[in-house]
């Protein structure tokens, strides 16, 4: 059986693609998904290779066929969000719900698929990748975030480890739920800041909610090490395992800099170690588990 | 100082701060520039994750529900026939052998089904999915949105703190990461845009998009790089051949991230920030006088 493990946060910014990448590298084969669709990064690092794009639809957006249209203005009334201005649709505004279809009496609105984004099949050199790209302004994240998993699931059941790693977004939202449900566990990377406690409690609240098994990581933990502490006691309280702590260093972005996942930029460095050790952890909690 | 009257020909002032990378900073300019400024009104739009209130502590505040319409079917009226199934983008309901199941949390809240059902079946209530916090601190008023823990749709929480922008005054707006609908939902009707990003390949990467998008939405707006000296000379080679204006250039200090990670806004301890944050409004002010 195929496991699904996703690093998240709550608050951007906290490291977790940088881990996400330094755990491919150690781990070597691990299938890699990158489910931050709305900003991914972790290509920068890994270098995909694509060796399949597809458009994402998931979505319709109404058209209006201008000559037919009288202007009566039916539709603007019916839209719930502000989208409908006939003769004309807002296509960012359009969710695509086919209110205004309905309500034409001329027939004058039709609804087309919508491409929301792209979809990529990638190899890198350490092993299968999935990630996309939502385009801008799309709402469709959540179902893209699930097509990714989809895919990543299908490399995953032909590997040898059986293992899925998500790379995924900050927030508690639509991408966010997506990637937790039905998760193995998600590992919450945060910050020893009150706004990264803050956030990690509300993305704990939502694993909670669906029932996946959290790990915390504690990223620059010598920036605050009274709000550390506090972390450490909330998670213990909580029964929340803390996988480790990182110190700050600027070695993270010196690696981002040049490409490279930490393991390779800077083989020797005690953050490598200590994100072995995590790693190890993880891997002994999946395997026990198998076992 | 009220430097907004200066704006010919505009009665208020949305100011909105946007990235594309989280964590670059977004809240920390929002919240040190709305306290360099003198009665200003913040909105945290960034209702996944709200930060505003651990920088500005409020308290005496007041919280009210919001809530989206969500389907009710009538099972006494309603027959099975499975339009309002049919008819539903959002596999929101299913139509069962024996009665109609709404899963609330994925309704788009559009009304459609309502509209099909040939029995009116089907009417609407008020569902809570989050809620809206208002205070004052100092001279700053807050409006905080927040989305209830495990529901997926952000924009009716944005939407109604948006509705709270004041006529005639300054409104910053902290905004979501990314460049999703979260963030067109903040951004659009804004008459400035402060981008905050940090000199990294990250940063840069999501910058980029996040200029893509606002060049679109064709809003005004200008590049804050927070903890310009640790990362590289990418981020400054891309405004200058863009022709985008760096605003500020706030170096990495460690000081001001201890303070962040403490909650305490690095303008009450760093007070020669304030200038600098005064200069950038007399940078847009300028921008937005010339351009009307």
């Amino acid at each position: 059986m195929v496991r699904e493990l996703a690093v998240v946060s709550g608050k951007g910014g906290t490291g977790k693609t940088t881990i996400s990448a330094a755990f491919v590298a150690i781990s070597g084969n691990t299938v890699m998904a990158d489910c931050d669709v709305d900003a991914p990064d972790l290509h920068i690092l890994l270098k995909p290779e694509v060796k399949k794009t597809e458009d994402f639809i998931s979505s319709k957006v109404a058209i209006i066929d201008e000559e037919m249209c009288t202007n009566c203005d039916l539709c603007h009334t019916a839209c719930r969000f502000d989208a409908a201005n006939p003769p004309n649709i807002n296509p960012i505004s359009c969710e695509g719900c086919g209110v205004c279809e309905y309500v034409c009496p001329e027939n004058a609105i039709t609804m087309h698929d919508k491409v929301s984004g792209e979809v990529y099949e990638s190899t890198t050199r350490f092993g299968p990748m999935v990630h996309a790209k939502l385009h801008p302004g799309e709402g469709n994240s959540g179902k893209l975030v699930t097509e990714v998993r989809k895919r990543s699931l299908q490399f995953a059941e032909g590997s040898e480890t059986k293992l899925v790693l998500i790379d995924g977004s900050p927030g508690i939202g639509c991408p966010v739920i997506a990637t937790v449900t039905g998760l193995y566990m998600g590992i919450i990377v945060t910050e020893p800041t009150l706004s990264g406690i803050h956030d990690m409690k509300r993305v704990l609240g939502l694993m909670n909610q669906l029932k996946v098994r959290p790990a915390v990581i504690i990223n620059k933990f010598d920036l605050n090490l009274e709000n550390s502490k506090e972390i450490e006691e909330f998670c213990k309280e909580n029964g929340v395992e803390v996988l480790g702590k990182l110190p700050f260093n600027n070695v993270m972005t010196k690696s981002m800099i040049a490409g490279q996942t930490l393991p390779e930029f800077s083989p020797d460095h005690e953050m490598v170690k200590l994100l072995e050790n995590m790693w190890k952890r993880i891997h002994s909690i999946v395997s026990e588990d198998q076992q | 100082m009220i430097v907004h009257r200066l704006i010919i020909g505009c009665n208020s002032l949305i100011i909105t701060v946007a990235s594309g990378k989280g964590g670059t900073g977004k809240t920390t300019v929002a919240v040190n520039l709305a306290l360099s400024l003198d009665d200003v009104n913040l909105f945290d739009c960034d209702v996944e994750e709200p930060n505003v209130h651990t920088l500005l502590h409020p308290k005496d505040i007041i919280s009210e529900t919001v809530s989206v319409p969500t389907p009710d079917v009538n099972q006494d009226l309603c027959t099975l026939c499975g339009k309002c199934g049919e008819f539903c983008q959002f596999n929101a309901i299913f139509v069962g052998k024996t009665k109609v199941m709404i899963f609330e949390e994925i309704c788009h809240s559009c009304g459609g089904c309502a509209r099909v059902c040939p029995e009116q079946a089907i009417s609407e209530r008020d569902r809570p999915v989050g809620a809206i916090k208002t205070s004052k601190v100092d001279l700053v008023a807050l409006t905080s949105g927040e989305l209830k823990i495990g529901e997926p749709m952000a924009v009716p929480i944005i939407k109604a703190v948006k509705d709270r922008i004041v006529v005639d005054e300054v409104n910053i707006l902290d905004a979501p990461p990314g460049t999703s609908c979260t963030v067109i939902e903040t951004v659009q009707e804004s008459d400035y845009v402060i981008l905050v990003t940090e000199p990294t390949p990250f940063g840069l990467h999501d910058l980029m998009m996040t200029v893509d998008v606002v060049d679109k939405l064709r809003v005004p707006y200008g590049v804050i790089i927070n903890r310009s000296t640790i990362g590289n000379e990418d981020t400054a080679n891309f405004l200058k051949e863009r022709g985008i204006p760096i605003l500020l250039e706030i170096p990495f200090d460690r000081h001001i991230a201890e303070l962040y990670s403490k909650g305490i806004p690095f303008v009450k301890e760093l007070p020669q920030y304030r200038a600098m944050f005064q200069d950038v409004m007399k940078h847009i002010e300028e921008v937005l006088n010339n351009g009307s």
